[in-house]
């Protein structure tokens, strides 16, 4: 076994996923078959090989620190699921 | 002929000799979706009034006199992923399904700057993960060429959509061959450009060092002609790349001799169907006759690039996707009472399965005790496969291959095991892992009447070279702007 019900379970916790039993169990066993097949990584020595995170690596892109337009509120809260008119509403935190 | 049989090219000539007006032609096409998209099932929203009133616009342009920009009044599709502004963007996704962008992705700017028309919005793979589309959370596009068979994906109903010849050309986007595999199993050309020749600013994200926007079009031309109005720098993309852009029709007639094509012999193993490796080597053939020389080259790694994309495009999906936590745009679950509870609910009903999979797989890669193990060592494996590229390019000037290793198969095959779908990725795989550009040509048919392409990979920046070489292979094919008896 690469990974366990109960690793899932947390993965699951982490992302912030809620699992029913059915798609715990199954998600549990292709996350399994997933995981044993990229174990094929294992085969090759990277011993010293540096990593890419990106494959055309570019310099820091910087721009002049000006003022410009930006959404306006009412434009940026349209698309919210709940909203005030000044900001977005969530359950209670505190 | 019906004005939407016309390519891109075609239809320039017609609208600006006057034969023709972007009205009729949109109309054309508007009844053209009327009439096959019950069967096609490849337009998530057809927007017919803005379409028109583009058209419109476009037909004053042409009117007034003067040079207009070679797309102008072109009808196309756009895959669901891509912000436009005031029209939903789904990315196949319940979680965005009443998502309405406050503005335009860069490529929809500047394909509006040319004065297109939009006829609607495309299905496509969730979140564009998937490679038949199957998981589009609102319907499923088919094949053109045969009932019951995948469109391929993520950009299904971009491929299907210019294939059944509803539109005349539509974007998608590539992260791990979601351009170029539909375009081969539609027999239509596509193109994944190299990684920050074209803006992702308003590209719906998932995995953002892979993901690149392309055009899907009928002919090697227009796909050209696509990519004219696409590519250049973007300051709003931060990865995106400062250089020139040629005008990538002007170099296409030109012949190939002394052209170093290179046959790399870890594409044509195992599992490739017979007839696949038929018409790779009939394109070899035609580019030969055009003057190229053949070279055999070795990209040793290719057989681990689907474990290392599917380490590192997870694992980028995971931390994109913490964005949709029901806060500030896309769905929310109504009924839950704490803030926790919220986030886990509404990502719950949300997603879909393959999402979360992904999500899961991601979340695990880049956990405490589980990172070096699994992202690191993807990301040096992707090292040795950028360095084979590179190594192989000291030989050749293109690289030619299949796109997939069968053509397009039935719905429904792969359900349960989503591991033998992603092995299904590992040719057009290796190219995003190395950002270098790849096109999809038709090369011919299987015994079964289904499209089989023809791939073209090259170094970063060749696209010019690429274009060229697809060129020569669609005179020697003769397959340009070809459409299936939809019925």
């Amino acid at each position: 076994m690469k990974i366990t019900r109960e690793e899932v379970e947390h993965v699951a916790k982490l992302a912030r996923l809620n699992l029913s039993e059915e798609e715990l169990v199954r998600m549990t066993g292709q996350l399994d078959n997933i995981l044993a097949y990229v174990a094929k990584l294992d085969e090759l020595d990277t011993e010293g090989v540096a990593p890419t995170t990106h494959a055309f690596s570019i310099n820091n892109a910087f721009r002049e620190d000006e003022v410009t337009e930006s959404l306006p509120r009412a434009e940026a809260l349209a698309n919210g699921p709940d909203e005030n008119g000044e900001a977005f509403v969530v359950p209670r935190i505190i | 002929m019906n004005p939407f049989e016309l390519t891109i090219g075609q239809a320039r000539t017609e609208l600006d000799d006057g034969n023709l007006s972007s009205r009729e032609l949109t109309v054309s096409c508007l009844d053209r979706i009327k009439n096959v998209d019950s069967k096609l099932h490849s337009f998530l929203l057809v927007t017919e009034e803005e379409a028109l009133q583009q058209a419109d616009e476009a037909d004053r342009k042409i009117a007034s006199g003067g040079a207009v920009d070679p797309l102008c009044g072109i009808p196309l599709s756009i895959k669901d992923l891509l912000c436009t502004k005031g029209i939903v963007t789904t990315c196949g996704s319940r979680m965005l399904e009443n998502f309405v962008p406050p503005y335009d992705a860069t490529v929809i700017e500047k394909l509006k700057a040319q004065g297109v028309v939009i006829l609607g919005k495309v299905a496509m793979d969730e979140f564009a993960m998937g490679s038949t589309s199957e998981n589009c959370a609102f319907q499923v596009p088919e094949n053109p060429w045969k009932k019951g068979y995948v469109a391929g994906g993520s950009s299904g109903g971009s491929a299907s959509s210019v294939a059944g010849m509803e539109c005349l050309g539509s974007l998608g986007s590539d992260t791990g061959g979601s351009i170029r595999q539909p375009a081969s199993l539609c027999g239509v050309v596509g193109m994944k450009p190299t990684y920050g020749r074209v803006s992702r600013y308003g590209l719906v994200a998932f995995a953002s060092s892979l993901d690149q926007v392309g055009p899907l079009t009928r002919d090697v031309t227009d796909c050209a002609l696509m990519m004219n109005a696409i590519a250049g720098y973007d300051r709003r993309d931060s990865t995106s790349i400062q250089r020139a852009t040629p005008d990538y029709t002007d170099s296409l007639s030109e012949g190939l001799q002394g052209l170093r094509v290179g046959i790399p012999r870890e594409y044509f193993g195992e599992g490739l169907d017979p007839e696949v490796a038929r018409v790779v080597e009939n394109g070899v053939e035609i580019l030969k006759r055009a003057g190229a020389v053949t070279v055999d080259v070795s990209l040793p790694h290719t057989e681990y690039g689907v474990a290392v994309y599917y380490l590192i495009a997870p694992a980028e999906a995971s931390s994109n996707l913490a964005r949709y936590d029901g806060v500030a745009y896309g769905y929310r679950d109504p009924n839950a009472d704490t803030l926790m509870d919220m986030y886990r609910e509404t990502r719950s009903h949300g997603f879909g399965d393959e999402v979360k999979r992904r999500i899961l797989i991601g979340t695990y890669a880049l956990s405490s005790g589980y990172y070096d193990a699994y992202y690191k060592k993807a990301s040096q494996v992707r090292t040795l496969i950028l360095n084979d590229f590179k190594k192989a390019y000291d030989f050749c000037d293109v690289i030619i291959s299949p796109v997939t290793p069968t053509p397009a198969w039935k719905r429904g095959a792969h359900v349960d095991d989503p591991l033998a779908l992603y092995l299904s990725d590992i040719l057009t795989i290796s190219a995003n892992l190395a950002g270098i550009p790849g096109i999809s040509v038709p090369g011919g048919f299987s015994s079964e009447g289904l499209p089989v392409g023809i791939q073209l990979q090259g170094p970063h920046f060749s696209e010019e070279t690429l274009f060229r070489v697809a060129y020569n292979l669609e005179q020697g094919t003769g397959l340009g702007n070809r459409c299936p008896d939809i019925g």
